[in-house]
């Protein structure tokens, strides 16, 4: 036993090894690149990219966690930091800029950024402070196969998503034919932010911290977002944006609202469910309240490089991580993500993205009281949709919410 | 033991105290009355692939100035604990001028995160304790009954729920209980209502909680009542039986009385840790319809990109508070029995 023991573990030490890709000529002379990043596919390909700059000089680690929001801003406040990358977007670079984190990347990209584009480029006040590589959003995932069978045109505005939804329940396809990340938390605060930004509204008073949501736009999109509900399985509040996955991947839904970072493992090759994949459409997120922008909030990823750590470690991290977006990744891995990268061509899993782009939809307020707001609206909209609680106290609520913790913050005196 | 030979013989578990329990405690207390410098804001404009847009942002070496003169942040006395996340008092002066009725009240106050908090927390603790003593109570009366033979596998099959990691557990029962899951399925088969969700209503989704409560709890107090029935006189539950006691006047009038002194230290310890969940909240995707102290000092530590400490320090301080109002009787209880043993 103890030998078998011994044997599997050297087998594992050398998959490891083994796992560690070919070094590739970076260009780097020396120097340490530690990379923290959230937990994606896109990212995972971004990260290999990088540890391929590895060599006897070039040291390259990566650590990929869906708590890094929790990490970076201590691991960066530390002097050496304990990461010379971070690998954000553009709710999470907020606090990177509020503590003074990230170092502005001008010279380095005058040195070795040809391959970036122009609107590559996340610009504060003139200085570059990240580099975007991609794009994502919540966009309309549709069944083809039960709109068709319920006789109703795809939907391009919420209104309709209604009508279709009340159609395919009418007609008994399905009982309930909608699914969307309810669950208090980041999912149920992300489903406001996309309608409200659809409807046109502004969340704060401009150049202030003050709130601005209490409005007939907030009353709507709260009416919108129970009015949906009524589509969905009665525990609709415990789903999140992976568990409304698997449940579409399941046959179990015909409109959803989903996340175009994960399109490609839904339509793609590899899908779970070829019935499924085969009979699905992407499509933009759709229109509200009559409005003409699409309701969903645009996101980068992105990455930015510490501000205290060595210029030798900086030179190396920008270089691995340039060696990690050019032009060929996008080329060679294109429905990971809607690449930004020079030179990409859009597969089949990034119309979605492309269409809510192109539909003029707003990008997620990188504002750095907004993250406050969000759990607000996160905290206090599950009492509305459970009936509790009217939409004008709800919106009460909310603000009530978000001035104590904006007060706390230091953002509200 | 000489008051010198005990002096020395404690003092590292009291450094350990001192250093790892009570500092930290005293530091949590100190944060609980700052909060975050104000800061310095400016508009700029900024860009991404998006476009540009003006926005505000802030003056970071500005606000980082304010914040080395001042590392614990701005003194905000007890403002934080009454403010609206917390005991929210000025909301409550506004609810009981103005209201239309008890269940008004209660409506509303309920609508406040630290009393919604509480409110579950404190069913939580008074249901899951007695009800987890009750259950392993009577497992440790069914197993201290069975034959020597299968008395190894009935107790390592009894503690299996305390074994299992919390998150893990509420995770495999969350999925059971899901409406495709095997208890949820045969549920809705049973009751012939396709729209039984036990993750749906917070009544069923309380009434869940509770009960895996009771199934993670029970085996802590198994175990120790297990080991106090070994303690039972044996020649006095003897002497029963010659007088004629049934198995249940035996377990009234022996067994209760003389594993009493124990019940008392469970129920201590239970309530503690009962006070404190926080597991299954997450495990079963809880949050819409419950939550707990320590929840909300997840939350505020766990935030989308700030972390209030101050709120979480004041959260803190409050759950330290009410353990403390919570052991009050059980301690006066204890205290009185030890000095009366001492007379």
């Amino acid at each position: 036993m103890k030998h078998l023991l011994g044997a599997s573990v050297s087998l594992a030490v050398l998959t490891l090894l083994g796992g560690t890709a070919l070094a590739a000529d970076c260009g780097i002379a020396s120097g340490s690149v530690r990379i923290l990043s959230n937990d994606f596919d896109v990212l995972k390909v971004v990260a290999d990219g990088a540890k391929e700059c590895a060599n006897d000089k070039v040291k390259v680690t990566a650590n990929l966690s869906s708590q890094h929001k929790d990490l970076q801003v201590p691991a960066l406040t530390v002097n050496p930091a304990e990461y010379t990358v971070a690998v954000v977007a553009n709710n999470s670079i907020a606090p990177l800029l509020n503590g003074d984190l990230v170092r502005p990347l001008d010279d380095l990209i005058a040195k070795y950024g040809q391959d970036l584009q122009p609107n590559q480029l996340i610009k504060v006040d003139g200085k570059t402070v990240a580099i975007a590589f991609d794009a994502n959003s919540q966009h309309l995932f549709y069944r083809k196969d039960i709109l068709d069978k319920a006789g109703v045109q795809p939907p391009k505005s919420y209104e309709d998503v209604l009508a279709a939804a009340k159609a395919i329940k009418d007609k008994g396809i399905l009982e309930y034919p909608l699914a969307a990340a309810d669950k208090p938390g980041w999912d149920l605060g992300a489903e406001f932010v996309n309608l409200y930004l659809g409807s046109g509204g502004d969340f704060f008073e401009p150049g202030s911290a003050k709130l601005a949501i209490n409005n007939d736009n907030g009353v709507k999109t709260l009416q919108m977002m129970k009015d949906l509900s009524q589509y969905m399985p009665p525990d609709y509040l415990t789903y999140d944006a992976n568990e409304m996955k698997a449940a579409y991947l399941a046959g179990k839904v015909a409109m959803m609202d989903g996340w175009g970072s994960y399109a490609g493992s839904v339509i793609g090759p590899d899908s779970p469910s070829k019935d499924v994949a085969a009979q699905t459409v992407l499509a933009a997120a759709p229109t509200f309240n009559g409005g003409s922008t699409a309701s969903a909030s645009l996101w980068w990823d992105g990455f930015a490089i510490a501000k205290n750590i060595s210029d030798e470690d900086a030179t190396a991290s920008f270089q691995a991580m340039m060696h990690a977006i050019r032009p060929e990744v996008a080329t060679q891995h294109p429905d990971v993500a809607p690449w930004l990268i020079k030179g990409f061509q859009p597969g089949p899993a990034a119309v979605g993205v492309i269409a809510t782009a192109n539909g003029n939809a707003k990008p997620y307020p990188m504002l750095p009281y907004m993250g406050l707001l969000h759990t607000a609206l996160s905290n206090e909209i599950g009492d509305f949709l459970k009936g509790s609680k009217d939409a004008k106290k709800t919106l009460d609520d909310i603000n009530a919410a978000y001035e104590a913790s904006a007060k706390e913050g230091g953002f509200l005196n | 033991m000489k008051h010198r030979t005990f002096f020395w013989f404690i003092l590292p578990s009291a450094l350990a105290m001192l250093l790892f329990i009570a500092l930290p405690v005293v530091s949590v207390a100190i944060q609980s009355l700052y909060i975050e410098h104000s800061k310095v804001m400016v508009t700029v404009e900024s860009c991404g692939p998006f476009g540009c847009t003006k926005d505000t942002h802030v003056d970071a070496e500005k606000t980082l100035e304010l914040q080395r003169a001042e590392p614990l942040g701005r003194f905000n006395g007890l403002g934080t604990y009454f403010n609206r996340s917390h005991l929210a008092v000025a909301e409550i002066g506004t609810i009981l001028a103005n209201n239309t009725g008890l269940s008004d009240v209660a409506g509303r106050i309920y609508a406040l995160p630290l009393y919604r908090a509480l409110a579950f927390t404190l069913a939580y603790c008074f249901l899951v304790t007695p009800l987890a003593m009750l259950l392993g109570f009577l497992i440790a009366l069914g197993v201290n009954g069975l034959p020597h033979l299968i008395k190894g596998p009935a107790i390592f099959i009894s503690l299996l729920p305390m074994i299992i990691t919390p998150l893990v557990g509420s995770l495999i029962i969350y999925w059971m209980i899901d409406s495709n899951g095997i208890i949820g399925a045969n549920l809705q088969a049973l009751f012939h209502d396709p729209n039984l969700y036990l993750k749906a209503s917070p009544v069923l989704t309380w009434v869940v909680l509770i009960l895996y409560g009771i199934w993670t709890n029970a085996p802590f107090s198994f175990v120790v009542f297990y080991a106090g029935l070994q303690m039972v006189p044996q020649d006095t539950l003897e002497s029963a039986m010659v007088d004629g006691a049934s198995r249940w006047e035996r377990i009234r009038f022996v067994v209760i009385p003389s594993i009493a002194p124990l019940a008392t230290f469970v129920a201590l310890v239970q309530l503690m840790d009962n006070f404190r969940v926080f597991e299954p909240i997450v495990g079963f995707n809880a949050e819409a319809n419950a939550s707990s102290l320590s929840s909300a000092i997840f939350e505020d530590l766990h935030g989308q990109n700030a972390q209030l400490f101050g709120s979480a320090a004041a959260t803190s301080v409050l759950t330290i508070i009410g353990v403390v109002i919570l052991l009050t009787p059980v301690l006066i209880r204890t205290w009185r029995e030890f000095s009366r043993k001492a007379v």
